[in-house]
């Protein structure tokens, strides 16, 4: 019978009959995927909504008790909570603009007839590919007051870069722009070498000016894939932890992801910090969509 | 990538050209103080002013290995005498080796058993999530899936879930099931981080397979399964190596939930190097042999991937 059917189909799916059907295959490779993510990730964040709704402590024995929403309101009118989220937007702010700054400078830089530029631009990746909480823990030595090698070769006496409140989140944000600045980079000079070259022929046969043909020629054509490694950069920065957790312990540098770590494996607020951990959760979602929205307009052109 | 044709944009060239070197000398500087501070002598990593020229020393590599503790009086001759050349080292730096009370051997340190949690984790976790990643993104490439773009969405996003968010739960379900500080555990999440990013890395590289080659070979009588297998496969090697080389740094640079998950049999190399810098004054020059160690193959695979790092970072939406 099989062989009767098989004769009265077209080769391709006469193929596919004789092993497994497209669709069989096409189920077996995509939902073991899918159910491995559901099962430890979404999973995890049911899990973790459900304590939410209570003042679970995990060092403790004693059952979970039900009490409504009073974790959301209560971090909601926390001023301490929202001096968090101060400092977070403080550090995305002063990061992603340094990154920008640098990286798109330094793509300006490397587009033009450079000898080594392929090693040049491969030696500028170097520090985005590396451990941002084990080089990170390095930058103590060199921004050392006393024998730091900044310090030094800046001419800056000692000047208490990690240890003075003010200037802590400056100095985590430098290193977070020494680590990152390539990577803006790297998209940036993508967005340059796309740009077609006889656009700048004719803005040079218009005498137009270097400003003008920048503003007007370069910026535009560049903002769209700018824009990934923005909006991309925003999110990282918005969930620092590593860096900010190494390099200092002053609270002036507490983003929200440290102080979501110290109330979870600290004080032992599991069901605060599980409600903490989703009001993080649906501004991380917000800036994901975004920046996919982004992904798909860059894939189309 | 302007002609250089006056001599006003022959200057503005080179000022370029001067301007790009010190910026690399400058991104590579702290790389190099670490590599640097590997090999100098104890007092010279603290040293006032900064020394940058000195004869390098391998004694920060071996004190790594190894347990010491402080001498608290000189050394006899004939037993320094008698030491092999590394323990020699390690006493000219006023400290010696702690040795097992009966058998006298040597202990070793915390380093390389770290060390080696790490390679565990991130070669295997790698394996999975490529693999895994490979399958799917075929699946997706070549056929009609419902509600494609929602699904692909989904798959992203889990891989820009905040660490910590996602260590909470983990955390009590690991507890719950006796997961925490075990390899298993940090597998299974750096599978799960990773399994996203390969997911559309793969599809990207996958897409750009043409799909006649598999067709050819449906007629010839190939099944689907030995079509993918035989042809795609082998045409998609070289993004699978990309993406594995990218999913092996992600784990193994990893620090949040190696952090949380792990304290002592699992805990890989990231949590490890930070501890070390106790109260006080923290021995610099051993530090940074364990980082130079550490960092070696991430900085070995970056050049090996160099042509593929603007795909990988842009989740494969961007091409050369």
């Amino acid at each position: 019978m099989t062989t009767a059917v098989m004769a009265t189909l077209d080769p391709k799916s006469r193929a596919a009959a004789r092993g497994m059907s497209d669709l069989a295959i096409r189920n077996l490779f995509i939902i073991p995927t899918i159910a491995f993510l559901i099962i430890f990730n979404v999973f995890p964040l049911i899990y973790s909504l459900g304590y939410s709704f209570t003042d679970f402590r995990a060092s403790m024995n004693a059952p979970a008790r039900f009490v409504g929403l009073a974790n959301y309101r209560e971090l909601l009118n926390d001023p301490f909570i929202w001096s968090n989220f101060v400092i977070t937007a403080k550090y995305v702010i002063i990061s992603v603009v340094g990154q920008v700054l640098v990286g798109f400078g330094v793509a300006m830089l490397l587009n033009r007839t450079i000898p080594f530029k392929g090693l040049i631009t491969t030696l500028l990746l170097l520090p985005m590919m590396l451990s941002m909480a084990v080089v990170g823990l390095f930058w103590k030595l060199l921004y050392s007051p006393n024998f730091g090698i900044i310090n030094h070769a800046l001419g800056l006496g000692t000047f208490e870069w990690l240890s003075d409140p003010d200037m802590a989140l400056y100095a985590v944000a430098i290193v977070d722009i020494w680590m990152w600045s390539p990577f803006v980079m790297l998209l940036s000079l993508a967005g340059l070498s796309a740009v077609p070259k006889h656009l700048y022929e004719a803005a040079a046969i218009d005498r137009a000016g270097p400003l003008y043909t920048f503003f007007r020629i370069t910026l535009p054509l560049v903002a769209p894939i700018l824009m990934i490694a923005i909006i991309f950069r925003t999110m990282e920065a918005f969930k620092t932890f590593d860096l900010a957790f190494v390099l200092s312990s002053q609270p002036t540098t507490e983003v929200i992801s440290i102080r979501l770590y110290k109330m979870a494996f600290q004080q032992w607020q599991t069901g605060m910090s599980c409600a903490l951990a989703y009001i993080m959760l649906i501004m991380v979602l917000a800036i994901t969509n975004i920046y996919v929205k982004y992904l798909n307009k860059v894939k189309e052109r | 990538m302007a002609a250089v044709r006056t001599s006003t944009e022959r200057a503005l060239n080179r000022l370029a050209i001067v301007c790009v070197l010190i910026v690399t000398l400058i991104f590579l500087a702290p790389i190099y103080w670490i590599a640097s501070t590997a090999f100098k002598p104890r007092e010279l990593a603290t040293s006032v002013p900064p020394t940058v020229l000195f004869e390098p020393e391998i004694t920060p590599f071996v004190k790594l290995f190894v347990r010491r503790s402080q001498l608290r009086e000189p050394v006899a001759p004939e037993v320094y005498d008698e030491a092999p050349w590394w323990e020699k080292l390690v006493y000219d730096d006023g400290e010696r080796l702690v040795r097992s009370g009966r058998t006298g051997e040597v202990q070793l340190s915390g380093y390389p058993d770290r060390f080696l949690n790490s390679l565990i984790v991130a070669t295997i976790s790698t394996i999975l999530a490529v693999g895994m990643g490979t399958f799917t993104a075929y699946g997706f490439s070549r056929f009609k899936v419902k509600g494609e773009s929602d699904l692909l969405f989904f798959i992203l996003s889990t891989r820009m879930l905040p660490p910590i968010v996602v260590a909470i739960p983990m955390f009590l379900m690991y507890r719950a099931v006796g997961l925490n500080d075990t390899h298993a555990g940090l597998i299974i999440l750096y599978t799960a981080f990773n399994l996203s990013f390969s997911v559309w890395l793969m599809k990207g590289f996958i897409d750009e397979i043409p799909r006649e080659y598999e067709e050819a070979a449906l007629v010839d009588g190939y099944t689907r399964m030995q079509a993918f297998f035989k042809i795609v496969l082998p045409e998609a090697a070289t993004g699978i190596a990309a993406t594995a080389v990218f999913c092996f740094i992600t784990a193994w640079n990893e620090y949040a939930f190696a952090l949380i998950l792990t304290n002592r049999e699992a805990q890989t190399a990231p949590p490890f190097i930070p501890s070390q810098v106790g109260s006080g004054l923290p021995d610099w020059t051993v530090i940074a042999a364990g980082t130079f160690l550490f960092l070696l193959p991430v900085a070995i695979f970056t050049f090996l991937l160099r042509n593929h790092l603007l795909r990988g970072m842009s989740f494969g939406a961007i091409r050369k």
